[in-house]
C-alpha cells in the first residue's frame, strides 16, 4: 500500500512538528509513508473566502500530486474535510445542468446566476475527484479504519481534554475514533470536555472579519477548557488549536495544546 | 438598532454583532432560550425512529414540489378559486402590498387583526397598509410585543427574545393604551400576568375586526387546503372570526398532496418548538360559509432563487428555526444584526438571495458563519447551508487588500518551489513578527497570541533527514 502524507500548509509551515509526530507514529505501526514533495495547499482558504477559480486551480493541482496512492492522510480534519465535501462540489458545478427549472405562472425564471463556475468543467476533473477523494483520510479515521488500531503503544502522563473540531465531527464523521485513541494511550487521564461540539469561532476568514463573535466563541470555549483541569487540550486540527491556544495563551490559563499526531507518537522517554 | 425600517442602509453584520455581542442581557436571553429549545427539540427528535427518512421524504418533496412549480402553483390555484376563494400572483413586495391594501379598502375597514407571518414581514406589509390609512394589529404574543415596542422581530418562532420580561411589563404599560384595550393597573412582570393582560387587550380585538390577514405554514395543491401551525390560538381566532381572510403566501410553502403534509407535520413540531405536536393546526380551503376568502401568492424573488441550482435549496426551508437555536453565531449576535425578517444561518443564505449582495449588509451575511455545520445537522429538510454560505461568498465582492492577499497566496501555493521560499523568509523573519498584528489582521491578536514561527518548515525538515531517517 503506497500512503502519502499531506502535511497541509498550515502543518508545513507553522507545526512541523505534527508532521514528523505522524511520520513517527506511522512508521512504529509499520506503515512507510511517502512526502510528495510538490503538495502545497488544498483551496480551502479560497473555496471558504469566496475564491473559487484560485480554490478550484489548487484543487487540481491537489489531484494531480496524490494521483496514484492508495491512502492519503492528513493531520487535519478541515483540510481533509476539504478534499471529501467540497472538490465533489466543484466538480458537480462543473457539470452539466440536471433537470430544468420551470418558472411559476407569475413571474419567469431568470437565466442561472453570473459566477456560477462554468469553466474547465472537464470530465476528467470530476472523475480524479470520484477517484482520489475516497482515499483521502484525517488521522483518526487511518489508523483506525485503515491500520485497525486503537492502541498505537503511546505513553503520555498528563490529564489531557479533547475537542473535536467541526469540520472532523460535522465534516468527516471521525465520530469517537480520536477518543478510542486516546483511551489507549497509557498514562493519559481523559476529562471530557463541556460543550466539546460547540464550535471555537475560528472559522478561517471568519477570525478576522468577524472577531467579535469569534472572540465571544472562543472565550466559551477557553473558559470550558480550563473547567476541566486539564493542563492540554487536544485536537486533530492545528488551526483551531492555534484559535484557542492564542486564546488561552492571552489569557495565561497555562493550558497547552497538542494535536492528537503528537499525544499518539508520545512514547515513555521520549517526553 | 431598534425602531422600524432600520433595515435598509444598516451596517454590516460585524458591525452589528459587535455591538450586540456586548449586550449582558440580550447574551443571557438568547443563551437561555436557544438552549433550551435546543435540548427540547433534541430529545424529541431522538424519539422518532426513523427521523432520518423524514427528513429524506421531507427534502424530496420538497424539491419535487420546486421542479413542478408551475404545475403545482396552477393546480392550487384552481382548486382554491373552486372552493370560492379568490387567488391573486403577486411578482413583488409592491405588487403583493398593493393587492392586499386595495382588497381591505373593498371592505370599507380600516384595521386588519394580524396572525404571526414571516411573508407580510418581508414585505413591509404593515408599514404598507399605515401608508393607507389602515392599522395592522399583530396577535401573536411576542409580534404584539414587537409592535408594541416600535421594535423588529429576532427570531422566526420567538420574536421577541430578546426582550426580558421587564422590559415587557413596560412596554405594555406604556402602549397597550394607545393601540386599544389598557394594560390592568397594577401590572407585574409575572409571565402570568403579562400573557392575561396581552389576552384581554387581544379579546376585544378578535371581537371588533372584520378583517384578518394570515400566512400559511403549508398549501396542498391537490385541495386547495392552506395549514396554519401555532400555539396560542389567535390564529384560529383570526382566521374563523372576521368576515374577510386575507392571506399572503410564498410560491415555495406548496405541498402536492395531504400525504405529503404528513411528513412535515411531524417535521415543523418537533424542529422547531421541541413539541411532538403544536397546540393549533387548522385548515381551511377557499372561503368557508359567511366568509371571503383571498390568497396572495407572493414570488418576491423566490423565482429568482429557483434559478441557482446551488442556493435554491433554500426554497425547502419551512421557517422552524432549528438553525437558530443551534447557531453559535446567532447566540451571540442576535437576530437584529442580521438585518432581515430571516435572522441566523437561515437569513444568511435566504436574505442575500431575494435581496441581492449589493449592499454592505447583505455582502456580510454569507460570511456571519464559521461554516461549523451545526445547522444542517439539525434542518429537517437538509438544507446544506454551509454550502450555499460558501456559493454565496463566490458571488459577492471582495474588499481590495483581501483580493490582492488572496492572490498572493494562490501565487505561492501553485508552486511548491515558491511554497519553500515563502516558509525559509518566515523562518529567517520569525523574531521580528509583532506581538500585535497591523491592518485588518489585528483582528486576531486583539484577543489571541499568535503561534511561534519555526526555524524549519516540514519540507525543509524532510529533505535534511530524508523523511527522518538521517
Amino acid at each position: 500500500m503506497r500512503v502519502a502524507l499531506f502535511i497541509t500548509c498550515v502543518n508545513d509551515t507553522l507545526f512541523p512538528g505534527t508532521g514528523r509526530a505522524v511520520v513517527t507514529l506511522l512508521r512504529r505501526l509499520g506503515c512507510d509513508v511517502e512526502f510528495p514533495r510538490a503538495q502545497t495547499c488544498c483551496g480551502q482558504m479560497h473555496l471558504n473566502t469566496g475564491y473559487p477559480r484560485e480554490g478550484r486551480r489548487l484543487a487540481r493541482h491537489f489531484l494531480d500530486v496524490f494521483a496514484g496512492y492508495d491512502a492519503v492522510v492528513a493531520p487535519s480534519g478541515s483540510c481533509a474535510a476539504t478534499v471529501r465535501e467540497q472538490y465533489p462540489r466543484l466538480a458537480r458545478a462543473a457539470a452539466p445542468s440536471s433537470a430544468p427549472v420551470r418558472a411559476s405562472a407569475a413571474a419567469p425564471v431568470r437565466p442561472p446566476a453570473p459566477g456560477a463556475i462554468a469553466d474547465d468543467g472537464s470530465a476528467a476533473f470530476a472523475d480524479a475527484v470520484a477517484e482520489l477523494v475516497p482515499k483521502v483520510r484525517d488521522l483518526s479515521e487511518f489508523l483506525v479504519d485503515v491500520l485497525g488500531v486503537t492502541d498505537v503503544g503511546a505513553y503520555f502522563p498528563h490529564r489531557v481534554t479533547y475537542h473535536p473540531t467541526c469540520h472532523s465531527l460535522r465534516g468527516l464523521r471521525v465520530g469517537d475514533r480520536p477518543i478510542r485513541l486516546l483511551e489507549r494511550v497509557r498514562g493519559l487521564e481523559l476529562v471530557p470536555l463541556p460543550a466539546a461540539e460547540e464550535c471555537c469561532g475560528f472559522g478561517g476568514t471568519f477570525a478576522v472579519k468577524n472577531p467579535a463573535i469569534s472572540a465571544a466563541m472562543c472565550a466559551d470555549k477557553a473558559r470550558n477548557v480550563t473547567a476541566t483541569g486539564a493542563e492540554v487540550l487536544c485536537a486533530a486540527d492545528n488551526s483551531c488549536l492555534t484559535h484557542i491556544g492564542g486564546t488561552l495563551s492571552r489569557q495565561r490559563t497555562g493550558v497547552r495544546t497538542m494535536h492528537l499526531a503528537e499525544i499518539l507518537a508520545a512514547t515513555e522517554g521520549a517526553r | 438598532m431598534s425602531g422600524r425600517a432600520t433595515f435598509l442602509g444598516m451596517p454590516a453584520f460585524p458591525v452589528n454583532a459587535a455591538a450586540a455581542v456586548q449586550d449582558s442581557q440580550l447574551r443571557f436571553n438568547l443563551r437561555k432560550a436557544t438552549h433550551t429549545i435546543r435540548g427540547r427539540r433534541a430529545s424529541v427528535v431522538a424519539e422518532v425512529p426513523d427521523w432520518a427518512e423524514l427528513r429524506a421524504a421531507g427534502r424530496q418533496i420538497k424539491d419535487h414540489t420546486l421542479r413542478n412549480l408551475e404545475r403545482y402553483l396552477l393546480r392550487l390555484e384552481e382548486a382554491v378559486t373552486r372552493a370560492g376563494g379568490h387567488v391573486h400572483w403577486a411578482a413583488d413586495a409592491r405588487e403583493a402590498n398593493r393587492i392586499v391594501a386595495g382588497l381591505v379598502r373593498a371592505t370599507g375597514e380600516t384595521s386588519v387583526v394580524k396572525v404571526k407571518s414571516m411573508a407580510t414581514q418581508e414585505i413591509g406589509l404593515n408599514e404598507a397598509l399605515a401608508a393607507e390609512g389602515i392599522t395592522a394589529y399583530e396577535t401573536d404574543l411576542a409580534e404584539l410585543i414587537v409592535q408594541l415596542g416600535d421594535d423588529w422581530p429576532s427570531h422566526i418562532l420567538v420574536p421577541a427574545i430578546h426582550r426580558n420580561r421587564s422590559e415587557i411589563r413596560e412596554i405594555f404599560l406604556e402602549k397597550m393604551a394607545e393601540w386599544g384595550r389598557a394594560a390592568p393597573e397594577g401590572l407585574t412582570d409575572e409571565p402570568r400576568a403579562l400573557a392575561e393582560a396581552a389576552r384581554l387587550h387581544l379579546r376585544e380585538r378578535f371581537l371588533s375586526t372584520k378583517v384578518a390577514i394570515s400566512g400559511a405554514n403549508f398549501m396542498i395543491a391537490e385541495t386547495g387546503t392552506l395549514v396554519v401551525l401555532e400555539s396560542e390560538g389567535n390564529g384560529r381566532m383570526c382566521l374563523t372570526l372576521p368576515e374577510t381572510l386575507i392571506s399572503v403566501v410564498g410560491i415555495e410553502k406548496l405541498l402536492p398532496s395531504w400525504r405529503d403534509l404528513e411528513v412535515f407535520l411531524q417535521l415543523l413540531p418537533r424542529s422547531s418548538t421541541g413539541e411532538r405536536m403544536n397546540p393549533y393546526t387548522s385548515t381551511w380551503t377557499g372561503a368557508v360559509e359567511g366568509q371571503e376568502f383571498h390568497l396572495v401568492l407572493l414570488d418576491n424573488g423566490r423565482t429568482g432563487v429557483l434559478a441557482d441550482e446551488v442556493g435554491r435549496q433554500a426554497l425547502r426551508c419551512i421557517r422552524c428555526s432549528a438553525c437558530l437555536n443551534v447557531c453559535p453565531v446567532y447566540e451571540r449576535a442576535g437576530g437584529h444584526a442580521y438585518g432581515s425578517v430571516y435572522p441566523g444561518p437561515i437569513g444568511a443564505i435566504l436574505t442575500p438571495q431575494l435581496r441581492g449582495t449589493t449592499s454592505d449588509l447583505d455582502a456580510s451575511l454569507p460570511y456571519a458563519s464559521t461554516l461549523c455545520g451545526a445547522c444542517f445537522d439539525v434542518c429537517p429538510v437538509a438544507i446544506d447551508i454551509p454550502e450555499v454560505l460558501v456559493h454565496l461568498r463566490g458571488r459577492v465582492r471582495h474588499p481590495r487588500a483581501e483580493r490582492l492577499g488572496m492572490r498572493a497566496a494562490g501565487w505561492v501555493f501553485d508552486r511548491q518551489e515558491r511554497l519553500t521560499r515563502a516558509e525559509r523568509v518566515a523562518g529567517r523573519l520569525r523574531r521580528f513578527v509583532p506581538r500585535r498584528l497591523p491592518g485588518p489582521l489585528s483582528a486576531w491578536t486583539e484577543t489571541r497570541d499568535l503561534p511561534d514561527i519555526p526555524p524549519e518548515s516540514f519540507r525543509d525538515w524532510w529533505d535534511r533527514t530524508d523523511g527522518g531517517t538521517r
